[in-house]
């Protein structure tokens, strides 16, 4: 199947004043009938690369390449697909479901109106969904039930690639385990390639074969996925493991003293720091070892063959990063 | 397959959009303004079908020997200056009167459709454009407008229509710019794109349709106004000519010999009104219609209607605050919160709805206490009901529901006494940190605000202490902060500064309700520790509601689970993984997988979808989705008893042993209907 790979992509967002490069020169690769899960905090930038790659944000340096051809013309039979973290928003509520899913099956592979039908019937039904639903409207559907539904309106255009953006964290923890089971066996089932964008760590771990971790609209680390979020070479990713709350350690600390560098949040992404744009708030960068002027001038360089991290001093992780009193 | 539950099946009879919009339009004439309207309208309509075919004849004959007169039983509203009947004339003129405001609308419409859909359909470089021209249009006004192009278009019938239908295209150019703007952005159009649908597919199919509704509605007050206007320049003689009539110009005509017969003026006067009014009356009562199909539930802090239950209510099932009460509060010491069997009803043309009942806590000074549940699990409303914040459909009910010992079931919510009560020894935070602000006001006011209200502090005091508490929530920078407004707060500072709010008083107790789910994982640890700090620091109890047992876990020391209104369980958080007994509990545990999870293993799931409290199965609520319900668990309500490790748990079959993530163990792992 197919291997999605951007080069230097840089995406830029909105206009005029309020302009900003939301991604910043990522090298990511999605290798064929592979998951990679890309985390970060929220405006890192992850749903902005992920739009790019079905052509919804338009690419303003680099490029985005579906085994090695240009990303338009391969959109165009619908190689790249996408499924939305707002179950509410992502079918038209005047439309019947049948409708949202056939608008997505090629007219030059099933023509016949017969056919058509056939095959939302037969989507539906892999998606464990009442093949008569394709007549109704979403309105009274739970967000499972929708998700789903996305699901297979994204999988009628047979995809090579899928892009699932927090596909499940817009539900209920009880329904989210059935969709991740899902997902996996369609992937396994299919062979498509997957970007999987999350902010749940242990999900990530779960279902992906790598992962890449994304800071202020830079990739700050990438590796497979046991590797990375078992031994984080980022101070960043370690920070993200340390606050996720099921990771095992303690997320409450006693008596709440909790000690950050400076205000222990991401900066304005209008103006982003210059150097590593994590020192600012990185737990051993220049705020805390004045020595390391490096990482306010310079910008690192990913580091390392399979798992590598952006960072000056990546090798030198002593320290747990967030020190307790 | 998994059998399919027949309750998780959309009901079949949801419409389609077009009948959706007859049955707005149906139950519009059934409302007392949209009655009126529909009145007006007919008799309107009516009149212009009717009336000339009938009498447009008679209308036009000039009666030499009847110039001028005034009202009589021949000539209601008298005669003009060459004799004819008033009355017709009036009647007669409703057609084309309503025929040419109809198209001035008609052309209005179809241009500012155009001109608003251009942004989409050129995309985003010549769009701007187009809603740059559109800006400027709109900025000049529609009557000014409507001169400039009669004048242009020169006097007569046609350049009038034509003259109001442009004045009128920038205005429903902006109102169909406004609306795609707000459709544009839904996922279902980006999903639409990525399938290759053109621009223009999507306008038509996707966008029209959701828009169409409050475009319906606006057409109807246009036609008022463009009758208004084309009334206008007829009564200035731009429009309609002799030998032709509106109302326009029978106004004219008729003020001129106003002082003759007042009846002349007045007849086509009242006409325009009676036609205008219900355009405009159906248009609104149309808004007011379709508008409320889409409210959405909201909550306004403010009294509730309340009713205290008779103390000799039904015998206690389980020793919840009793036992938690004693074993927690040393003797003497009154709790901060007191909770016995409280219960939120709704009613509904079907009957009485209760989304939260039998609800029973105690909590003791410096407490974390964890509620967890999913969405509809009736969290919020009991966090709502405790801060008496719940209004009027809803009532409240409870044997007891005391803070700090007071009893707020017997307290007057209006009373001064009470609110200041509640407001100083309650703090409350909420999930999303952007609308619990107001936009308009800086942050640092905003704080002082309560204090000058409840605590009685005088300007100065009131600011300097918002300046502490935002110093207390470790805002860096905090007196240049408080003048800040909310929308330049990061969401992680706004949340602090919600934390610093409800820290104004000095609360014995703080009700989280959700308060990190919108923010980062960094960010939430910041504010869960800032909690814990406030906690230890204070002895302030926390309240803590979440959906994320992860979290409810490691920040509380005891657990509420709720499932369909009620708790199922409760037990030391410590103990969640090793003896969680309740089904739905071990189900929550074992659905999200931790980091140990077992690559190769499904993860367990738990089937069906949750539960609707207006229809809530008998029994066991959870025995649709239980793997060990039997008969017993379909027909009888498991009580809440107390079990052996000082928890209590509602289930006839609790289940022992660890609970460990992503396995089939707890719930067999079949692809459950979600
Ligand atoms: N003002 C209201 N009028 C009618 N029904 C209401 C109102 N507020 C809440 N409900 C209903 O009460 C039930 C419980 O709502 P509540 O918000 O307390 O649940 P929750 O568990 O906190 O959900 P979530 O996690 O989504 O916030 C829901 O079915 C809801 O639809
Ligand atoms: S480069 Fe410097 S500032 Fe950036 S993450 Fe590494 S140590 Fe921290
Ligand atoms: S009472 Fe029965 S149905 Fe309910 S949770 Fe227990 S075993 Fe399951
Ligand atoms: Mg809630």
């Amino acid at each position: 199947m197919s291997e999605l790979r951007f080069e230097k992509t840089s995406i830029r967002v909105g206009h005029g004043a309020r302009a900003l490069t939301a991604v910043d020169g990522v090298d990511l690769v999605v290798p064929a009938r592979s998951i990679v899960g890309l985390i970060g905090e929220s405006g890192s930038g992850k749903s902005t690369l992920g739009r790019a790659a079905v052509g919804l944000n338009p690419v303003s340096g680099g490029r985005i390449l579906l085994d090695g051809q240009p990303l338009a013309r391969q959109l165009r039979r619908g190689a790249v697909q996408m499924v939305f973290q707002d179950p509410m928003s992502s079918l038209d509520p005047r439309m019947t479901i049948g409708d949202s899913i056939a608008e997505s099956i090629s007219r030059r592979r099933i023509r016949r109106a017969t056919d058509r039908r056939r095959e939302v019937e037969r989507l539906l039904e892999l998606l464990d969904l009442e093949p008569q639903w394709a007549d109704e409207y979403p309105e009274k559907l739970s967000g499972g039930q929708r998700q789903r539904i996305a699901l297979a309106r994204a999988l009628a255009a047979r995809p090579e690639v899928l892009i699932a953006d927090e596909i499940t964290s817009a539900l209920d923890v009880s329904i989210q385990g059935s969709i991740l089971n899902q997902v996996k066996d369609l992937q396994r089932q299919f062979g498509f390639s997957m970007l999987f964008i999350s902010h749940n760590l242990s999900v990530v771990r779960y279902l992906c074969d790598q992962v890449a971790v994304i800071y202020l609209g830079r990739l700050v680390e990438q590796g497979p996925a046991e590797d990375v979020l078992s031994d984080p070479q980022h101070p960043y990713t370690r920070e993200l493991l340390e606050a996720s709350p099921d990771s095992g350690g303690p997320l409450v600390q006693p008596g709440g003293i909790l000690h950050a560098v400076g205000d222990g949040e991401a900066t304005d992404p209008h103006h982003p720091p210059t150097g590593c744009r994590y020192h600012p708030r990185c737990p051993v960068g220049p705020a805390v070892h004045p020595d390391r002027n490096a990482c306010r001038t310079s910008v690192p360089l990913p580091l390392g063959r399979a798992h590598h991290a952006a960072c000056h001093f990546a090798a030198m992780t002593e320290t747990p990063l967030t020190a307790t009193t | 397959m998994t059998a399919r539950t027949s309750s998780s099946a959309p009901d079949p009879s949801t419409p389609s959009p077009a009948r959706r919009l007859l049955a707005g339009l149906a139950k519009t004439i059934r409302t007392p303004m949209g009655a009126t309207a529909t009145v007006f309208l007919g008799v309107v309509l009516l009149a212009a079908i009717v009336a000339p075919m009938l009498w447009s004849g008679t209308a036009a004959k000039v009666d030499a020997t009847a110039l001028d007169q005034g009202p009589s039983g021949e000539h209601w509203l008298g005669t003009d200056n060459l004799g004819r009947d008033l009355l017709l004339r009036v009647l007669v003129a409703a057609r084309l009167s309503v025929l040419l405001s109809l198209s001035a609308t008609a052309i209005g419409i179809s241009l500012g459709l155009l001109l608003g859909a251009a942004p989409w359909l050129l995309g985003p470089r010549l769009g701007r454009l187009a809603a740059a021209f559109v800006n400027i249009a709109v900025a000049f006004p529609m009557l000014l407008m409507t001169l400039f192009f009669a004048v242009i278009f020169g006097v007569g019938v046609q350049g009038s229509v034509c003259a109001i239908g442009i004045s009128m295209a920038p205005w429903f150019a902006r109102l169909t710019q406004t609306l795609i703007a707000g459709v544009q952005k839904r996922d279902f159009v980006a999903a639409a794109r990525i399938a290759r649908v053109s621009r223009f597919g999507v306008l038509r199919r996707h966008i029209l349709p959701n828009i169409a509704e409050p475009l319906i509605v606006n057409v109807a007050l246009a036609a008022a106004a463009a009758l208004l206007a084309f009334a206008g320049l007829s009564f200035l003689g731009l429009g309609v000519q002799a030998p032709e009539y509106d109302w326009g110009l029978l106004l004219n005509e008729g003020l001129s010999g106003i002082y003759v017969n007042p009846a002349g003026a007045l007849g086509p006067g009242i006409a325009i009104v009676v036609a205008g009014l219900g355009f405009n009356l159906f248009g609104e009562a149309l808004a007011k219609v379709l508008g409320s199909r889409h409210k959405v539930r909201t909550f306004r802090p403010r009294g509730a209607s309340r009713t205290v239950s008779g103390s000799g209510g039904h015998p206690r099932q389980h020793a919840t605050d009793g036992s938690a009460g004693d074993a927690i509060a040393p003797a003497g010491e009154v709790p901060v919160l007191e909770v016995d069997r409280l219960r939120v009803s709704l009613d509904t043309p079907n009957g009485t709805v209760s989304p939260v009942r039998e609800i029973s806590f105690s909590m003791k000074r410096g407490e974390a206490l964890g509620v967890v549940g999913e969405s509809g699990s009736g969290k919020s409303l009991t966090a709502l009901a405790v801060a008496q914040l719940l209004e009027s459909p809803l009532h409240v009910e409870a044997a007891t529901l005391r803070l700090l010992g007071k009893d707020l079931m017997a307290a007057d919510p209006r009373s001064r006494a009470t609110r200041r009560f509640l407001a100083t020894s309650l703090g409350l935070v909420f999930q999303n940190p952007t609308t619990s602000f107001n936009p308009t006001m800086r942050i640092g006011p905003q704080l002082a605000e309560v204090a000058r209200l409840h605590q009685d502090m005088s300007r100065r005091q009131a600011g300097a202490r918002a300046v502490d508490r935002l110093r207390a929530v470790r805002i860096p920078g905090a007196e240049r902060r408080a003048k800040q407004y909310p929308h330049e707060f990061s969401g992680g500072m706004r949340q602090r500064a919600m934390v610093g709010m409800a820290m104004m008083g000095n609360p014995s107790l703080i009700i989280a309700d959700e308060p990190t789910t919108a923010l980062d994982v960094t960010i939430q640890r910041q504010v869960l520790n800032l909690l814990e700090q406030i906690r230890v620091e204070n002895q302030v109890a926390v309240l803590l509601i979440s959906h994320d047992i992860s979290v409810i876990g490691q920040f509380c020391s005891r657990v509420l689970v709720m499932y369909a209104g009620r708790v199922v369980e409760e037990l030391p958080s410590a103990d969640l993984r090793t003896s969680a007994r309740h089904p739905y509990t071990r189900a929550l545990l074992s659905a999200v997988p931790d980091m140990t999870a077992d690559r190769s293993q499904p993860l367990a799931t738990v089937p069906g979808r949750p539960v609707d409290p207006a229809d809530r199965p008998a029994g066991c609520a959870f025995a649709p989705r239980c793997t060990f319900a039997t008969a017993q668990c379909h027909t009888a309500e498991p009580p809440l008893q107390e079990v052996g490790s000082g928890g209590t748990v509602a289930c006839w079959n609790p289940q022992e042993g660890a609970v460990t993530a992503v396995q089939g163990q707890v719930q067999q792992a079949g692809r459950g209907q979600a």
